[in-house]
This record gives structure tokens, sequence and C-alpha cells, in this order.
């Protein structure tokens, strides 16, 4: 198994000595979807962000591909959970937006934009602004715009929490297609459970106050099941309950 | 608006008391008040008479010049202040200030140090203008959605890309209410400027007039300054509303 992303002796403290991480080390395997799952307030987007390049570790390091990270790169694509996208441009400007940051000309951009906007099924909305879209649709977008820039490893920071429960189901199963399709790196960021055990290859348990990695669980056979049969699962709903066992304790 | 399902047009209320002034006028109740029919005929009188003409010529260019100046000034560093924390404690005092404070008795001061001419008028339209645009600059930048800001950087935009083509977008929508807000105040500074300062443009037609009791002619100066400072800022507040679709939701 190789490991595309590896984070080492993570260490963070903001201002006014609260202890985010410590002494925090994971890491992902290439081609898989690794989850980050913990109660509020446990860390998760602060090491997702120290992984981006957005946040620098107090100590400790990250590596990418071996080379250590020190801000963001073009190996990293980020999919927000507000999805912030330019609302003042189109679709079709907005799913090129990192491409057009990187210098890339019009239309070879705009080629590309157009093919990953077919992909996440937006087609024939090149043209419509943000704020004529739904929530869905909007973090459609903000995934295309991820997945136009061709990183390899793709950081999704709770990217379905803004969105309806069904839409969310949706997401969910496109997600694993996007997966086993694009052999890509996903590290994911969720607070739910079922969730996270729905879409993994690997789910990292972590525990606030300071935060560190409880559990690191992989699911075996889910992958092999069909989108529609994992929630049947026994493996599933087992993993789930065991999830809910060791963090019970931790809600107020 | 509608009243018993018929639509009545825009300017509706206008007429409405377009009538009034002209029966008030035409009552004879006051000097001071000339029906509104005298004061169109004199104003088209005076229209193209030169000492009309010379006045407007002179506000134009003092107000063109000292509103440029209080734009091209006022947004740079409004949006500075927002980014940059040092810079805002230093100014913000100020700009508080001057906000609020009664600029007209400054003007004296301002013929001391620039003298009695143009220069003196444009400042003075600057200063009327200035804050209010620093002031909402500074408001938009502040309010910038923080993961728009992460996303120009996770992209890997340079500060002169997400300059251009992030925070000022994200920031238009306060920066041009900014704008409408102090162009209306600099026509007051304009005109004060005028009246207090050298007796140049319109001001000198007012003190003309008002001193001679020549009340159609100043009702006439009166309503061209009115039409104008309405036309620039109903421009200006169709211009925001053009872009207000995104305010909402940045």
């Amino acid at each position: 198994m190789e490991i595309a992303v590896s984070t080492r002796n993570i260490s963070k403290t903001y201002p006014g000595n609260v202890e985010a991480l410590r002494d925090l080390s994971l890491e992902f395997p290439r081609g898989q979807l690794t989850s980050l799952l913990g109660p509020s307030g446990c860390g998760k987007t602060t090491l997702l962000k120290i992984i981006s390049g957005l946040l620098e570790p107090t100590s400790g390091e990250v590596e990418v591909n071996g080379k250590p990270v020190t801000g963001p790169g073009p190996d990293r694509a980020f999919v927000f959970q507000d999805f912030a996208l330019l609302p003042w441009a189109d679709v079709l400007r907005n799913v090129a937006f990192g491409l057009e940051l990187r210098g890339v000309p019009v239309s070879e951009r705009e080629d590309i934009a157009q093919q990953h906007i077919k992909n996440v099924g937006l087609d024939g909305f090149e043209r419509s602004f943000p704020h004529e879209l739904s929530g869905g649709m909007r973090q459609r977008v903000g995934l295309a715009r991820a997945l136009a820039v061709e990183s390899e490893v793709l950081l999704m920071d709770e990217p379905f929490s803004a969105v309806d429960e069904q839409t969310r189901r949706k997401f969910q199963e496109d997600l694993l297609g996007l997966v086993e399709r694009e052999n890509k790196t996903f590290i994911f960021v969720t607070h739910s459970i079922e969730e996270a055990v729905y879409v993994s290859d690997q789910i990292a348990i972590l525990l606030p106050r300071p935060s560190r990695v409880h559990e690191i669980l992989r699911p075996e056979n889910l992958r092999t099941k069909g989108v529609s049969d994992i929630r049947r699962d026994p493996e599933y709903l087992d993993t789930v309950d065991r999830i809910w066992a060791s963090l019970r304790s931790y809600v107020e | 608006m509608f009243i018993k399902g018929i639509r009545l047009p825009g300017m509706s209320s206008l007429i409405i008391w377009g009538l009034l002034w002209e029966l008030v006028g035409q009552s004879g109740l006051t000097f001071f008040l000339p029906p509104l029919s005298e004061i169109l005929i004199t104003l088209y009188e005076i229209g193209d008479s030169p000492a009309f003409l010379k006045a407007l010529k002179e506000t134009a260019q003092a107000f063109t010049v000292g509103v440029s100046a209080a734009i091209l000034i006022g947004i740079p560093v409004g949006i500075l202040m927002g980014k940059n924390r040092l810079l805002d404690e230093l100014l913000l005092p100020w700009v508080n200030i001057f906000l609020s404070a009664p600029l007209t008795a400054l003007v004296p001061v301002l013929m001391v140090l620039f003298g009695f001419g143009m220069r003196s008028i444009i400042i003075t339209t600057s200063l009327f203008a200035i804050w209010i645009i620093i002031l909402n600059s500074r408001a938009g930048v502040l309010q910038i959605n923080r993961s728009l800001v992460e996303m120009g950087r996770c992209f890997g935009a340079t500060p002169m890309a997400a300059f251009v083509k992030i925070y000022f977008w994200a920031a238009l929508p306060e920066i041009l209410g900014g704008v409408r807000i102090g162009i209306i105040r600099a026509v007051k500074g304009v005109i004060i400027g005028q009246l207090l300062i050298s007796l140049v443009g319109f001001g000198a037609l007012f003190e003309l007039y008002s001193a001679n009791f020549l009340m159609s002619h100043f009702w006439a100066v009166l309503i061209v300054l009115f039409a104008l400072a309405f036309t620039i800022s109903e421009f200006l507040a169709a211009l925001e509303r053009k872009f207000s679709y995104y305010a909402a939701n940045r």
C-alpha cells in the first residue's frame, strides 16, 4: 500500500494557548478515501487545513509524495463546506477558476471545465450563476473546480453538510464512483458516522482536546458491495455501532 | 404603484407636488415662492446665458476633479485599511472624526492654506466625499467570506490576482454604496465651497440672485442642482443594483 500523504507528529497550538492538535501522525494511502471523523472541536478541519497548507503546524510536518508541504500547492485541491464560489462569475468561469489562476489560456481551460461540468452532471448550466443554483448543484460546481486542476490529492471539508439529506445520499453514491474512477487520494472530513463508514476505505477517529488519533478502522468488504446494498450490510452496521460506542462518552 | 388597479406612472408624486407648488405660487402667498411655471420659464431664459454656463462649467470641473480624487484615493486606502491591521488602527479614528465633523467649519482653514481659488473648492469637495468612501471600502473588504480568501490561496492566486480577481469584486457592492453616498455629499461640498470661498460658479449665482431678491432665478438654479444630484445618485443606485444580485450570497 503506497502512501500519498503522511502527517508526522503534528501539533497545533492557537494563540491563547488553545491546543488543537497534539502529536498527531497519520498516513493516507494513495487512491483511497480516508475519513477524518470526530465530534465537533476535535481539530479535524484544522488537520485538513494543515495538510492543504492554509495553516502552519506549530510543530511536525506534512509530506505529499515524499515532499514536505510548506504552503498550498498544485498537488492538492480543496472542496469547501460553504462551496466558496465566486458569486459574480458563472458556472463555467467558477469551474475554470483554478486553471485561470494558473494562467491556462481561456479556450483551453474552458474546454477542460466543460468536460468536468459534464462529469458532475451540470450539463446546460454553464452560463448560470451560483445564486440561481441549489445548494447541491453549487457543491457540484465546487467539486468540478477541484477536479479540473487535476490534483492528485482531493481535500474535502464536510462537503455535503450544507446540502439536504436526499442530495447528500446521491452525493455519497457519486463519490464512491469518483473514488473508483479517478486514481486520486481523497481526504474527507465529516462528523457523520454513517457517512464516514459509507464512503471510506479508511476511517481515522479523532478525539478532542487536544486532538489525537483514537483508532483507525478499515472496513474490508464494503467496497465490493453495490451502492444501495452497503447500508444493509452487517459489516456497515457493526462498524457504525462500534464507532458510536467509542465516541458517545465524548458527546455532552 | 397601483390605485384601484390603475398603474400610476413613476413620477406621479412629483407631478402632484409640482401642481401644489404652482397653486401656492399663483396665490401670491409669499414672494419667496414664485409659481413653478414662472421658475421654469426663467430657467429656460437663463439656461444659455454666459453667466449660467460659466457657473455650470466651473462647478462641473471642481466637482469632477474633487470626486475623482476622493474615489481614486478613498478606495485603495479603504481596502488597505481592511487588509492591514496596523494601518487600520492608525487611520480609523481620524476617518471617523472627519466623517462626523462639521466640515463647513474647516473651510476657512482651507482658504488660509490653499488660497481663495479653485484649489480650495476642489479640496472641500474631496473632503466631503472621501471619508464615507474609505469607510465603506474598508467594510466591504472586512466582510469578505473567509473561505473565499482561502479558496484563492488554495488554488494558487498571487496577491495581485487575489486582489484583482477576488477581493475587489467581493467588496464591490459596499464600495459602490460608499461612492454613491460620497458623491451626494460632494454635491454639498462643491456648493458650500463655492459659497464660502470665492463666490464663483453656482455659489456666486446664489449670492447674486438671493441678494437681489430674484427668487425665480434662485429657484431655477436650485432646481438644476437638485436635478443633477438626483440624476447622478439614481445612476449610481442603478449601477449598485446591477451588482447587488450577489451581495446577499457571498
